[in-house]
């Protein structure tokens, strides 16, 4: 058994000279602390498509037994909005990865324009959906409200079951739409963070971290519009 | 470089700098991110739910004592068993062992000096105290009396649920972000030369349990959540008077509160583990064996939440595919039994009390095991179902299993925490205390649920009043027993004498450090070179200062052998 082997000093109370000042003090190297990092975000967003699933299989279930009523629900819903939704998200997504590319090159004011031009599409998509959320409203259609009316939704007072199905749309799309204005927070606050000069090439775990948090949001986006929208 | 060995009955110099006085004050507490300190208020907060939880059963054995009324009514005793159960599993045993000795371990053993997210770290410690305080106030606001499963329809028509379905929702946010940070830790933190096959089983144990709290507890978020919709906006899809279906809901919550109970008992087995290795002085007998089972039982424990429903409505063929793989949780489990008995095997034991808690523990979670199996065969579950059987079953493993390992582990790593040994002879009163108490309380109930007597009940007929005494009065022996394992830890605060590196002769990264340990945990990084229960190659490798490399030692109390 070998005894001889030389241990790492990591210095103890007082900071080594050539550590970075982001690094810190329980991290070996600034790898380590990336690679730790880009690991937890991961099992997040594994905890985060966790969440949504039971949504999921909430409206497999329904659909499966219930089909005619979502159908005739469903097709209420505008494709249009999620169609303009899903191009606005995707767009976002893009210049997120963009921000990641522009500070990987060190161009901090090139990041934070693309940081805020993901938050402002961000902001594009929550003004759809409240348009949208707006519309069922003034139709008696709302998460605690269930008295449709009007042209467009008289007609689904008829439709046996189909609140679950508007319920379970208004769940789904809170919740996610919850998780875009979080996103929006956060890309907000690495944006003013990246003004001051926090992140470079060297070091941009946060920005790194929300953009696969942004992806996420985007992606659970991607399923719920053809499964809401495009399917009846 | 010469070895200083201390002889039993020295007196230990105490340790100037440590974690515990880095830093002074109320505030220094509270916003720390070191996680020693982190353990050490969770194992405070943890041992207060319990405490509460406890005295909840106390009322609810009181009311049993006798047929019709004894000290309250129906509804009240509806909300009483009911806070008993919530609290305890999800303020106390889900975060009991991995929040407290979890944490204050973890990292120490992986030669780290921290896990990787300090900050969050505290952040789910707050979290957890957030849930705690909604728990509270759902249990004032009027209580909920659904028991702790919250099933539907009926908690869709009481008023209070959603409060303490609230609570369980942010309570779960922190065993998520605990069981994340925990994961990433393992993986990314560890020492040189810590491979994964020289992690301590304890570890495996915790890895196992961090993989189920963050793959299962998502779904009892969402489930949560959609049962808060259905209460507040009436979504419709567990409630049958809106086309909703009522065993949905048991799908959901148990897809998350099967894998729970292995969130419960798995680093309870890795507890046992190192118990088993230290007190029997002998590498222990199937490593691999033990720490793959603990994945294996991870693994399993997705695929079985069925077996709560046997009785619920469910397919003939769902039901026998459930059973079935049941069963198979019990390979696993009996892996890990068989190789505990073979570590003691020409083992030389030494029964202090961490190591008769283990001896408890083996006894009893095997009874707990076996009747699960019985549990687990649809002919025999039919008859059982709903029955003190299966409260006496899951109390076997829950508090034979789960709090005897934390009663355990926690005099096994007491002295590394606080630098103080307990009083040998006050634990281990406490533990005959407690195993009499415990046998007492719930073999009775074994045999109350066979003859049965359905869980739950508020009244019961007269035939069953002599065993339902009888459980009562063990109820009594079982929280004497606790107040004076309390006692006990109290006592060495005050009185325990110091103790040096390695009390127990132990041969883990955290007996190479002081007791207690310096905040950043090591001087240095260590360098592992052997594995963790080398005893024969732990003795050289423990000359130096035992930090691997040769360099002087720390004074070592000599292992004794009583």
């Amino acid at each position: 058994m070998s005894t001889t082997a030389t241990a790492i000093d990591t210095g103890h109370h007082d900071h080594d000279h050539d550590h970075p000042e982001y690094l810190q003090h329980h991290f070996v190297s600034a790898d380590q602390q990336f690679d730790s990092a880009k690991m937890g975000i991961w099992l997040f967003l594994v905890t985060e498509v966790l969440l949504f699933s039971g949504i999921f299989v909430a409206y497999a279930v329904f659909r499966n037994w219930y089909p005619e009523s979502f159908h005739e629900t469903f097709s209420t819903l505008n494709i249009v909005y999620g169609f303009v939704n899903t191009c606005v998200l995707l767009t976002s997504s893009y210049t997120m990865v963009m921000a990641i590319n522009s500070i990987q090159n060190n161009q901090v004011d090139k990041m934070v324009n693309y940081l805020f031009t993901t938050v402002a599409l961000g902001a594009v998509f929550m003004l759809v959906k409240t348009v949208e959320y707006k519309e069922k409203y003034d139709g008696g259609i709302f998460f605690w409200l269930w008295e449709p009316h009007g042209h467009h939704y008289e007609h689904l007072a008829n439709v046996a079951y189909a609140s679950i199905f508007m319920k379970l749309y208004f769940v789904a799309t809170g919740i996610h739409g919850l998780h875009v204005l979080i996103g929006m927070l956060l890309l907000l606050w690495v944006a003013w963070k990246g003004k001051e000069g926090r992140w470079s090439s060297d070091y941009y775990n946060y920005v790194e971290v929300s953009g696969l948090y942004w992806h996420l949001v985007d992606i659970i986006w991607i399923f719920l519009f053809p499964l809401l929208y495009l399917t009846s | 470089m010469s070895v200083t060995m201390i002889e039993p009955g020295q007196t230990m110099p105490a340790i100037e700098h440590h974690y515990l006085n880095a830093e002074k004050g109320i505030k220094s507490w509270l916003t720390t991110v070191d996680h020693k300190r982190i353990g050490i208020m969770y194992l405070i907060s943890v041992v207060l739910f319990f405490a509460v939880g406890g005295l909840l059963a106390v009322f609810v054995r009181l009311e049993l004592l006798t047929p019709g009324r004894t000290i309250m009514d129906a509804a009240m005793y509806n909300r009483v068993f009911s806070a008993h159960g919530i609290v305890m599993v999800f303020l106390f045993i889900i975060p009991s062992i991995p929040a407290s000795l979890g944490n204050f371990l973890l990292p120490i053993m992986i030669g780290a000096k921290d896990v990787a997210f300090p900050r969050l770290n505290l952040a789910s410690f707050y979290i957890y105290w957030a849930g705690g305080i909604l728990g509270i106030i759902g249990m004032l606001s009027g209580a909920v009396d659904t028991g702790w499963t919250f099933y539907a329809p009926y908690s869709t028509t009481t008023t209070t649920v959603v409060w303490m379905t609230l609570a369980v929702f942010v309570a779960g946010f922190s065993s998520i972000l605990t069981g994340l940070n925990f994961v990433v830790t393992i993986h990314k933190m560890r020492a040189p030369g810590m491979t994964w096959t020289r992690l301590p089983l304890f570890l495996w144990g915790i890895y196992a349990t961090a993989i189920i709290q963050v793959l299962a507890t998502p779904v009892i978020g969402i489930t949560m959540l959609l049962l808060m919709m259905e209460k507040l906006i009436g979504i419709g899809i567990f409630d049958p008077k809106l086309g909703g279906d009522p065993v949905l809901y048991q799908h959901f919550f148990w897809f998350y509160s099967h894998p729970a109970v292995y969130i419960m008992i798995l680093p309870a087995m890795g507890v046992i583990s190192e118990l088993m290795a230290t007190f029997s002085r002998q590498k222990i007998f199937g490593y691999k064996a033990i720490a793959l089972s603990s994945m294996a039982i991870a693994l399993v424990s997705f695929l079985v939440w069925g077996h709560h429903m046997f009785v619920a409505g469910q397919s003939e063929v769902a039901a026998i595919i459930f059973s079935a793989i049941t069963y198979l949780v019990g390979v696993p489990t009996g892996i890990k039994v068989i190789s505990w008995v073979g570590t003691m095997y020409k083992g030389s034991i030494s029964l202090r009390a961490p190591m008769i808690y283990a001896q408890m523990f083996l006894f009893l979670f095997t009874i707990g095991g076996l009747t699960g199996i019985m549990l687990g065969s649809l002919n025999v579950d039919v008859h059982l179902h709903d029955t003190y059987y299966v409260v006496a079953h899951f109390h076997y493993v829950m508090m034979g299993g789960t709090v005897i390992a934390f009663l355990g582990g926690l005099h096994y790593w007491w002295p590394k925490m606080t630098g103080k040994m307990y009083n040998e002879s006050l634990a281990k009163w406490a533990a005959g205390l407690i195993f009499i108490g415990f046998n007492v309380t719930f073999f009775t109930q074994f045999i109350l649920g066979s003859q049965g007597m359905p869980r739950r009940y508020y009244d019961y007929v007269p035939e069953y009043a002599s065993l339902h005494a009888f459980s009562t009065y063990g109820s009594w022996i079982l929280g004497l027993g606790l107040l004076v394992a309390f006692i006990c830890f109290i006592h060495s605060l005050i009185k325990g004498e110091q103790v040096g590196a390695d009390p127990w002769g132990g041969t883990t990264l955290e007996w190479l450090t002081t007791s207690p340990p310096d905040a950043h945990n090591f001087k240095r990084v260590p360098l592992v070179t052997r594995n963790p229960y080398d005893y024969d190659a732990a003795y050289d490798d423990l000359l130096g200062d035992g930090m691997g490399d040769g360099a002087s030692r720390t004074p070592v109390v000599s292992p004794s052998r009583s």
